[in-house]
């Protein structure tokens, strides 16, 4: 086990080189600098500026050096917001990303689960139906439409809640952002457990379970829902990676200072380093991230886990 | 028993007067790039850095200049000589005195190519900063100098005019030296920033919030009643209204154009929106077909666009109509009009058909042309309009471009593929050079490639002239020729909008948009709004 996962490791990195490399050479193919503003800059300031950030080298250099950088464990600085090494940028956006994301995927798993477990035993029925129906609206409608109706419910008119921003340990704004961030997972997770669920129901060993006198909810709980689990757990690793990584409707909707948004505005703004160190964080969260997922599958299936 | 009592006591004394502490939540647009004063590029980092930081002026409500580190000054009879005697006593947020010498290091900064700011170009009134700029000379060839700790002296290669209101531009702030040695360009960072101004950085969380506290060492620090003030940037103005709504914010940093009538009638009486010294326009490639030496057809379009349309349809209201480059507001200038501005809509569609035709295009043979413009839902619109406008009145064939903004840029610069293109100018400071000087042939900022040998003489004669009115008279010269040529087609002056809570008080609108902290007091807010 623990040989197959230095493997699996190992392979990753190979991959977030490639990553890294191609968002690295694809940003610099992209039209205009990050100098280029309403307000032109004197040739001589440009050519400071450019110097300042190596941004005169030829293009191989330059990939080098961000490959020494990235040896050091240096993100290098970023373009727009000076001063700010992008190390700094992504550490101070993270833990609010995290917090928001696992917080999301806690609660959809929770309400999802048990959504998607009671719509599937009893098929079909009133409850399955009014389930599913309420599944497809949270998969359906976006979260840049939940989030500023759950602002105007419960922070402007009810004043319940805060309407946006984080202030660290103030866990009233987490709420709202959380529930928006939630609803379209906790209606993926209901519809696919309900699927998954159904099929194992159908199975003769659950048949043989009830045979055998066992209350429901065992039968239910321990023997339908184990596997049942399979197909949510592969749901869950790119969507756990998702919703760490950031949300830019979510944070730009709740004026969230987590990570999504250095991503478009790193772009936006041809922040290189901003935007090689947002791209290259994604990829290494969603290579754990399906990493965990398999670690997870072997646990949960014996068989897996002896292949 | 007795010391429970007591500490109790000392608690509860510390608690009431940690409540009474004032805490102003402001709206700020974007996450400013920096609170580098030599290097800080947009509106919301100036805002900041002019809590923080103070030059030797600074501006009043109606936009004019008043003392501020310095006392007072001299200037000489030919305008080009300034003496400034800086305040007793004034110190740093550290406590060490501020010296003329950290102006003259401030202004060098701010010049020297190496710092890389944005408006050293603005500074190349002052002798020797042209040479610094673009030759690269050695820094102390910039005419300022310290004659000693109190008294500075600042040469300028013309006569400036404005050049009191330009040094309380925050690219002309002093610099704390040791600060600036120690730390290089990462000194403005909450715990290493020194900074002169009403208030200091105590903490920077990057999206979320800036937090200033008045500064104790302030020569004015008396006047301030504004203990604590945080800086909330927000992409979104929708997200910041709902915040205000919510009473988060106190001030907002603009609002939305779209909410503007629901503003009207539910928070008419927080509504700030007045005039402010900032021209939206279409620029004209004069250096390639169409509109290479073709004036006319430049009138022609210029004359069939209905700006009040624009403003009361698109913009809601938030605008004002503008028919020249330089808008109405600027500090003893009045600002030339077109005569076909007062015409009804039938004279100026009958002229500018006229032209259209004289320039040789009709029914037959319409003009097509390329409109460019960033990716932005309220430029579509007024591109939209502007093109219905054409094809209805004029019969033009109009291809609206929406480019994403760097390479809009890249292409407005580049001045080959475009024909027109939107463009936009904010006055750094109060003066019609402000607007006039971007027209200049060799300015950068020129990417109509207007080039009018006549034009630039008379920019020269306005600079050189020491006799206000004669100045004056110059620039209005200029501006006829800007309105014969018509190189730009101005279509509404901006106005800064704001939302204010009723007690926030001593906030003044005006032309620049200029508000500091120092200045705003809260009185009466409720309970339940303070957070």
């Amino acid at each position: 086990m623990i040989r197959y996962a230095l493997l699996r490791l190992a392979t990753a990195l190979p991959t977030l080189l490639l990553l890294v490399t191609l968002s690295f050479f694809l940003m610099r193919l992209a039209p205009g600098g990050p100098f280029d503003g309403e307000r032109s800059l004197p040739p001589q300031i440009e050519a400071s500026l450019r110097a300042e950030f190596h941004l005169d080298e030829p293009l191989p250099r330059q990939y080098l050096r961000y490959l020494g950088g990235l040896l050091r464990g240096d993100l290098g600085p970023s373009f727009q917001y000076q001063g700010f090494r992008v190390r700094e940028l992504i550490a101070a956006g993270l833990p609010v990303s995290l917090t928001l994301g696992m917080c999301a995927m806690a609660l959809a798993l929770l309400l999802g689960g048990a959504a998607g477990i009671a719509a599937s035993l009893r098929p079909g029925r009133a409850l399955d139906q009014g389930l599913m129906s309420l599944a497809m609206l949270g998969i359906s409608v976006p979260s840049y439409v939940v989030g500023p109706l759950l602002v105007l419910l419960f922070a402007v008119l009810l004043r319940w809640l805060p309407a946006g921003g984080w202030e660290p340990g103030r866990w009233s704004d987490l709420l709202l952002p959380v529930v928006a961030l939630a609803l379209p997972q906790i209606a993926a997770i209901a519809r696919l457990l309900r699927g998954s669920m159904l099929e194992v129901l159908r199975q003769p060993y659950i048949r043989t379970a009830r045979a055998k006198g066992l209350p429901e909810s065992r039968v239910v709980l321990v023997h339908a829902l184990k596997p049942a689990l399979l197909p949510v757990i592969s749901y869950l690793g790119p969507a756990t990676a998702g919703l760490i990584t950031g949300s830019v409707v979510v944070e730009q909707v709740f004026d969230l200072p987590g990570i999504g948004r250095y991503f478009v505005q790193g772009a936006l703004n041809r922040d290189y380093t901003l935007v090689l160190g947002v791209v290259l964080f994604y990829g290494a969260t969603i290579v754990l991230f399906n990493f965990l997922v398999d670690l997870l599958y072997g646990l949960i299936n014996p068989r897996l886990r002896q292949s | 028993m007795f010391r429970i009592r007591y500490g109790l006591f000392w608690a509860l004394c510390l608690i009431a007067v940690l409540s009474n502490a004032t805490e102003l939540q402001l709206g700020n647009g974007n996450e400013p790039e920096t609170l580098d004063p030599h290097r800080a590029e947009g509106v919301s980092a100036s805002n900041i850095v002019r809590d923080l930081f103070e030059g030797l002026t600074s501006v009043e409500a109606g936009a004019a200049v008043r003392p501020a580190a310095a006392k007072n000054w001299e200037v000489s009879s030919d305008g080009l000589e300034y003496l400034f005697r800086l305040r007793e006593g004034l110190r740093w947020s550290n406590g060490e005195a501020v010296q003329a010498e950290d102006f003259v290091a401030g202004l060098r900064r701010s010049v020297d190519p190496a710092t890389g700011s944005a408006y050293a170009q603005m500074l190349i009134v002052i002798a020797g900063a042209e040479s610094v700029i673009a030759e690269r000379q050695p820094i102390e060839q910039l005419a300022v100098a310290a004659l000693d700790a109190q008294t500075l002296h600042i040469r300028l290669q013309v006569p400036t005019p404005h050049f009191l209101g330009l040094l309380s531009h925050p690219s002309t702030f002093p610099i704390h030296r040791p600060s600036l040695q120690r730390w290089g360009r990462d000194f403005a960072r909450p715990g290493r920033l020194v900074s002169n101004g009403a208030y200091t950085l105590e903490s920077w969380t990057p999206q979320s919030s800036i937090r200033l506290k008045r500064n104790r060492y302030y020569w004015n620090d008396a006047q301030t009643a504004i203990d604590t003030v945080v800086y909330r940037p927000s992409e979104d103005s929708n997200t910041e209204l709902k915040r205000y709504r919510a009473s988060e914010l106190d001030v907002t940093y603009e609002i939305p154009l779209q909410q503007a009538p629901w503003l009207r009638q539910n928070y008419g009486r927080d509504l700030h929106v007045a005039g402010y010294l900032g021209t939206y326009f279409y620029g004209f490639n004069c250096s390639r077909p169409p509109f290479k030496d073709n004036p006319k057809l430049r009138r022609a379009l210029a004359l069939a666009v209905d700006r009040q349309v624009i403003v009361d349809k698109v913009m809601n209201g938030l605008a004002l109509p503008s028919y020249s480059l330089l808008p109405p507001g600027l500090s003893g200038y009045t600002p030339q009009r077109p005569v076909w501005a007062d015409w009804s809509r039938e004279q100026r569609l009958a002229e500018a058909r006229r032209l259209y035709a004289e320039a040789g295009y009709s029914a037959q043979r319409p003009l097509e042309v390329e409109l460019r413009y960033n990716t932005h839902e309220d430029h579509k619109r007024i591109a939209t309009v502007v093109a219905a406008m054409w094809k209805q009145w004029l019969g033009v064939r109009t291809r609206l471009l929406n480019e994403e903004f760097k390479v809009f840029i890249q292409n407005r610069n580049l001045r080959k593929i475009t024909q027109l293109f939107r463009a936009v100018w904010i006055a750094d400071y109060d003066d019609p050079t402000a607007f006039t000087d971007i027209l200049h042939s060799n300015h950068g900022q020129n990417d109509m490639a207007y080039n009018n040998s006549e034009y630039d003489s008379l920019l020269a004669q306005a600079a050189a002239e020491v006799d206000p009115s004669r100045r004056r008279g110059h620039l209005a010269q200029a501006e006829q020729l800007l309105l014969r040529d018509q190189p730009v087609l101005p279509i509404y002056t901006y106005t800064s909008k704001h939302l204010v809570k009723p007690w926030v008080q001593g906030w003044q609108d005006n032309p620049l948009d200029i508000h500091y902290s120092k200045d705003l007091r809260i009185v009466g807010r409720p309970a339940e709004a303070a957070r």
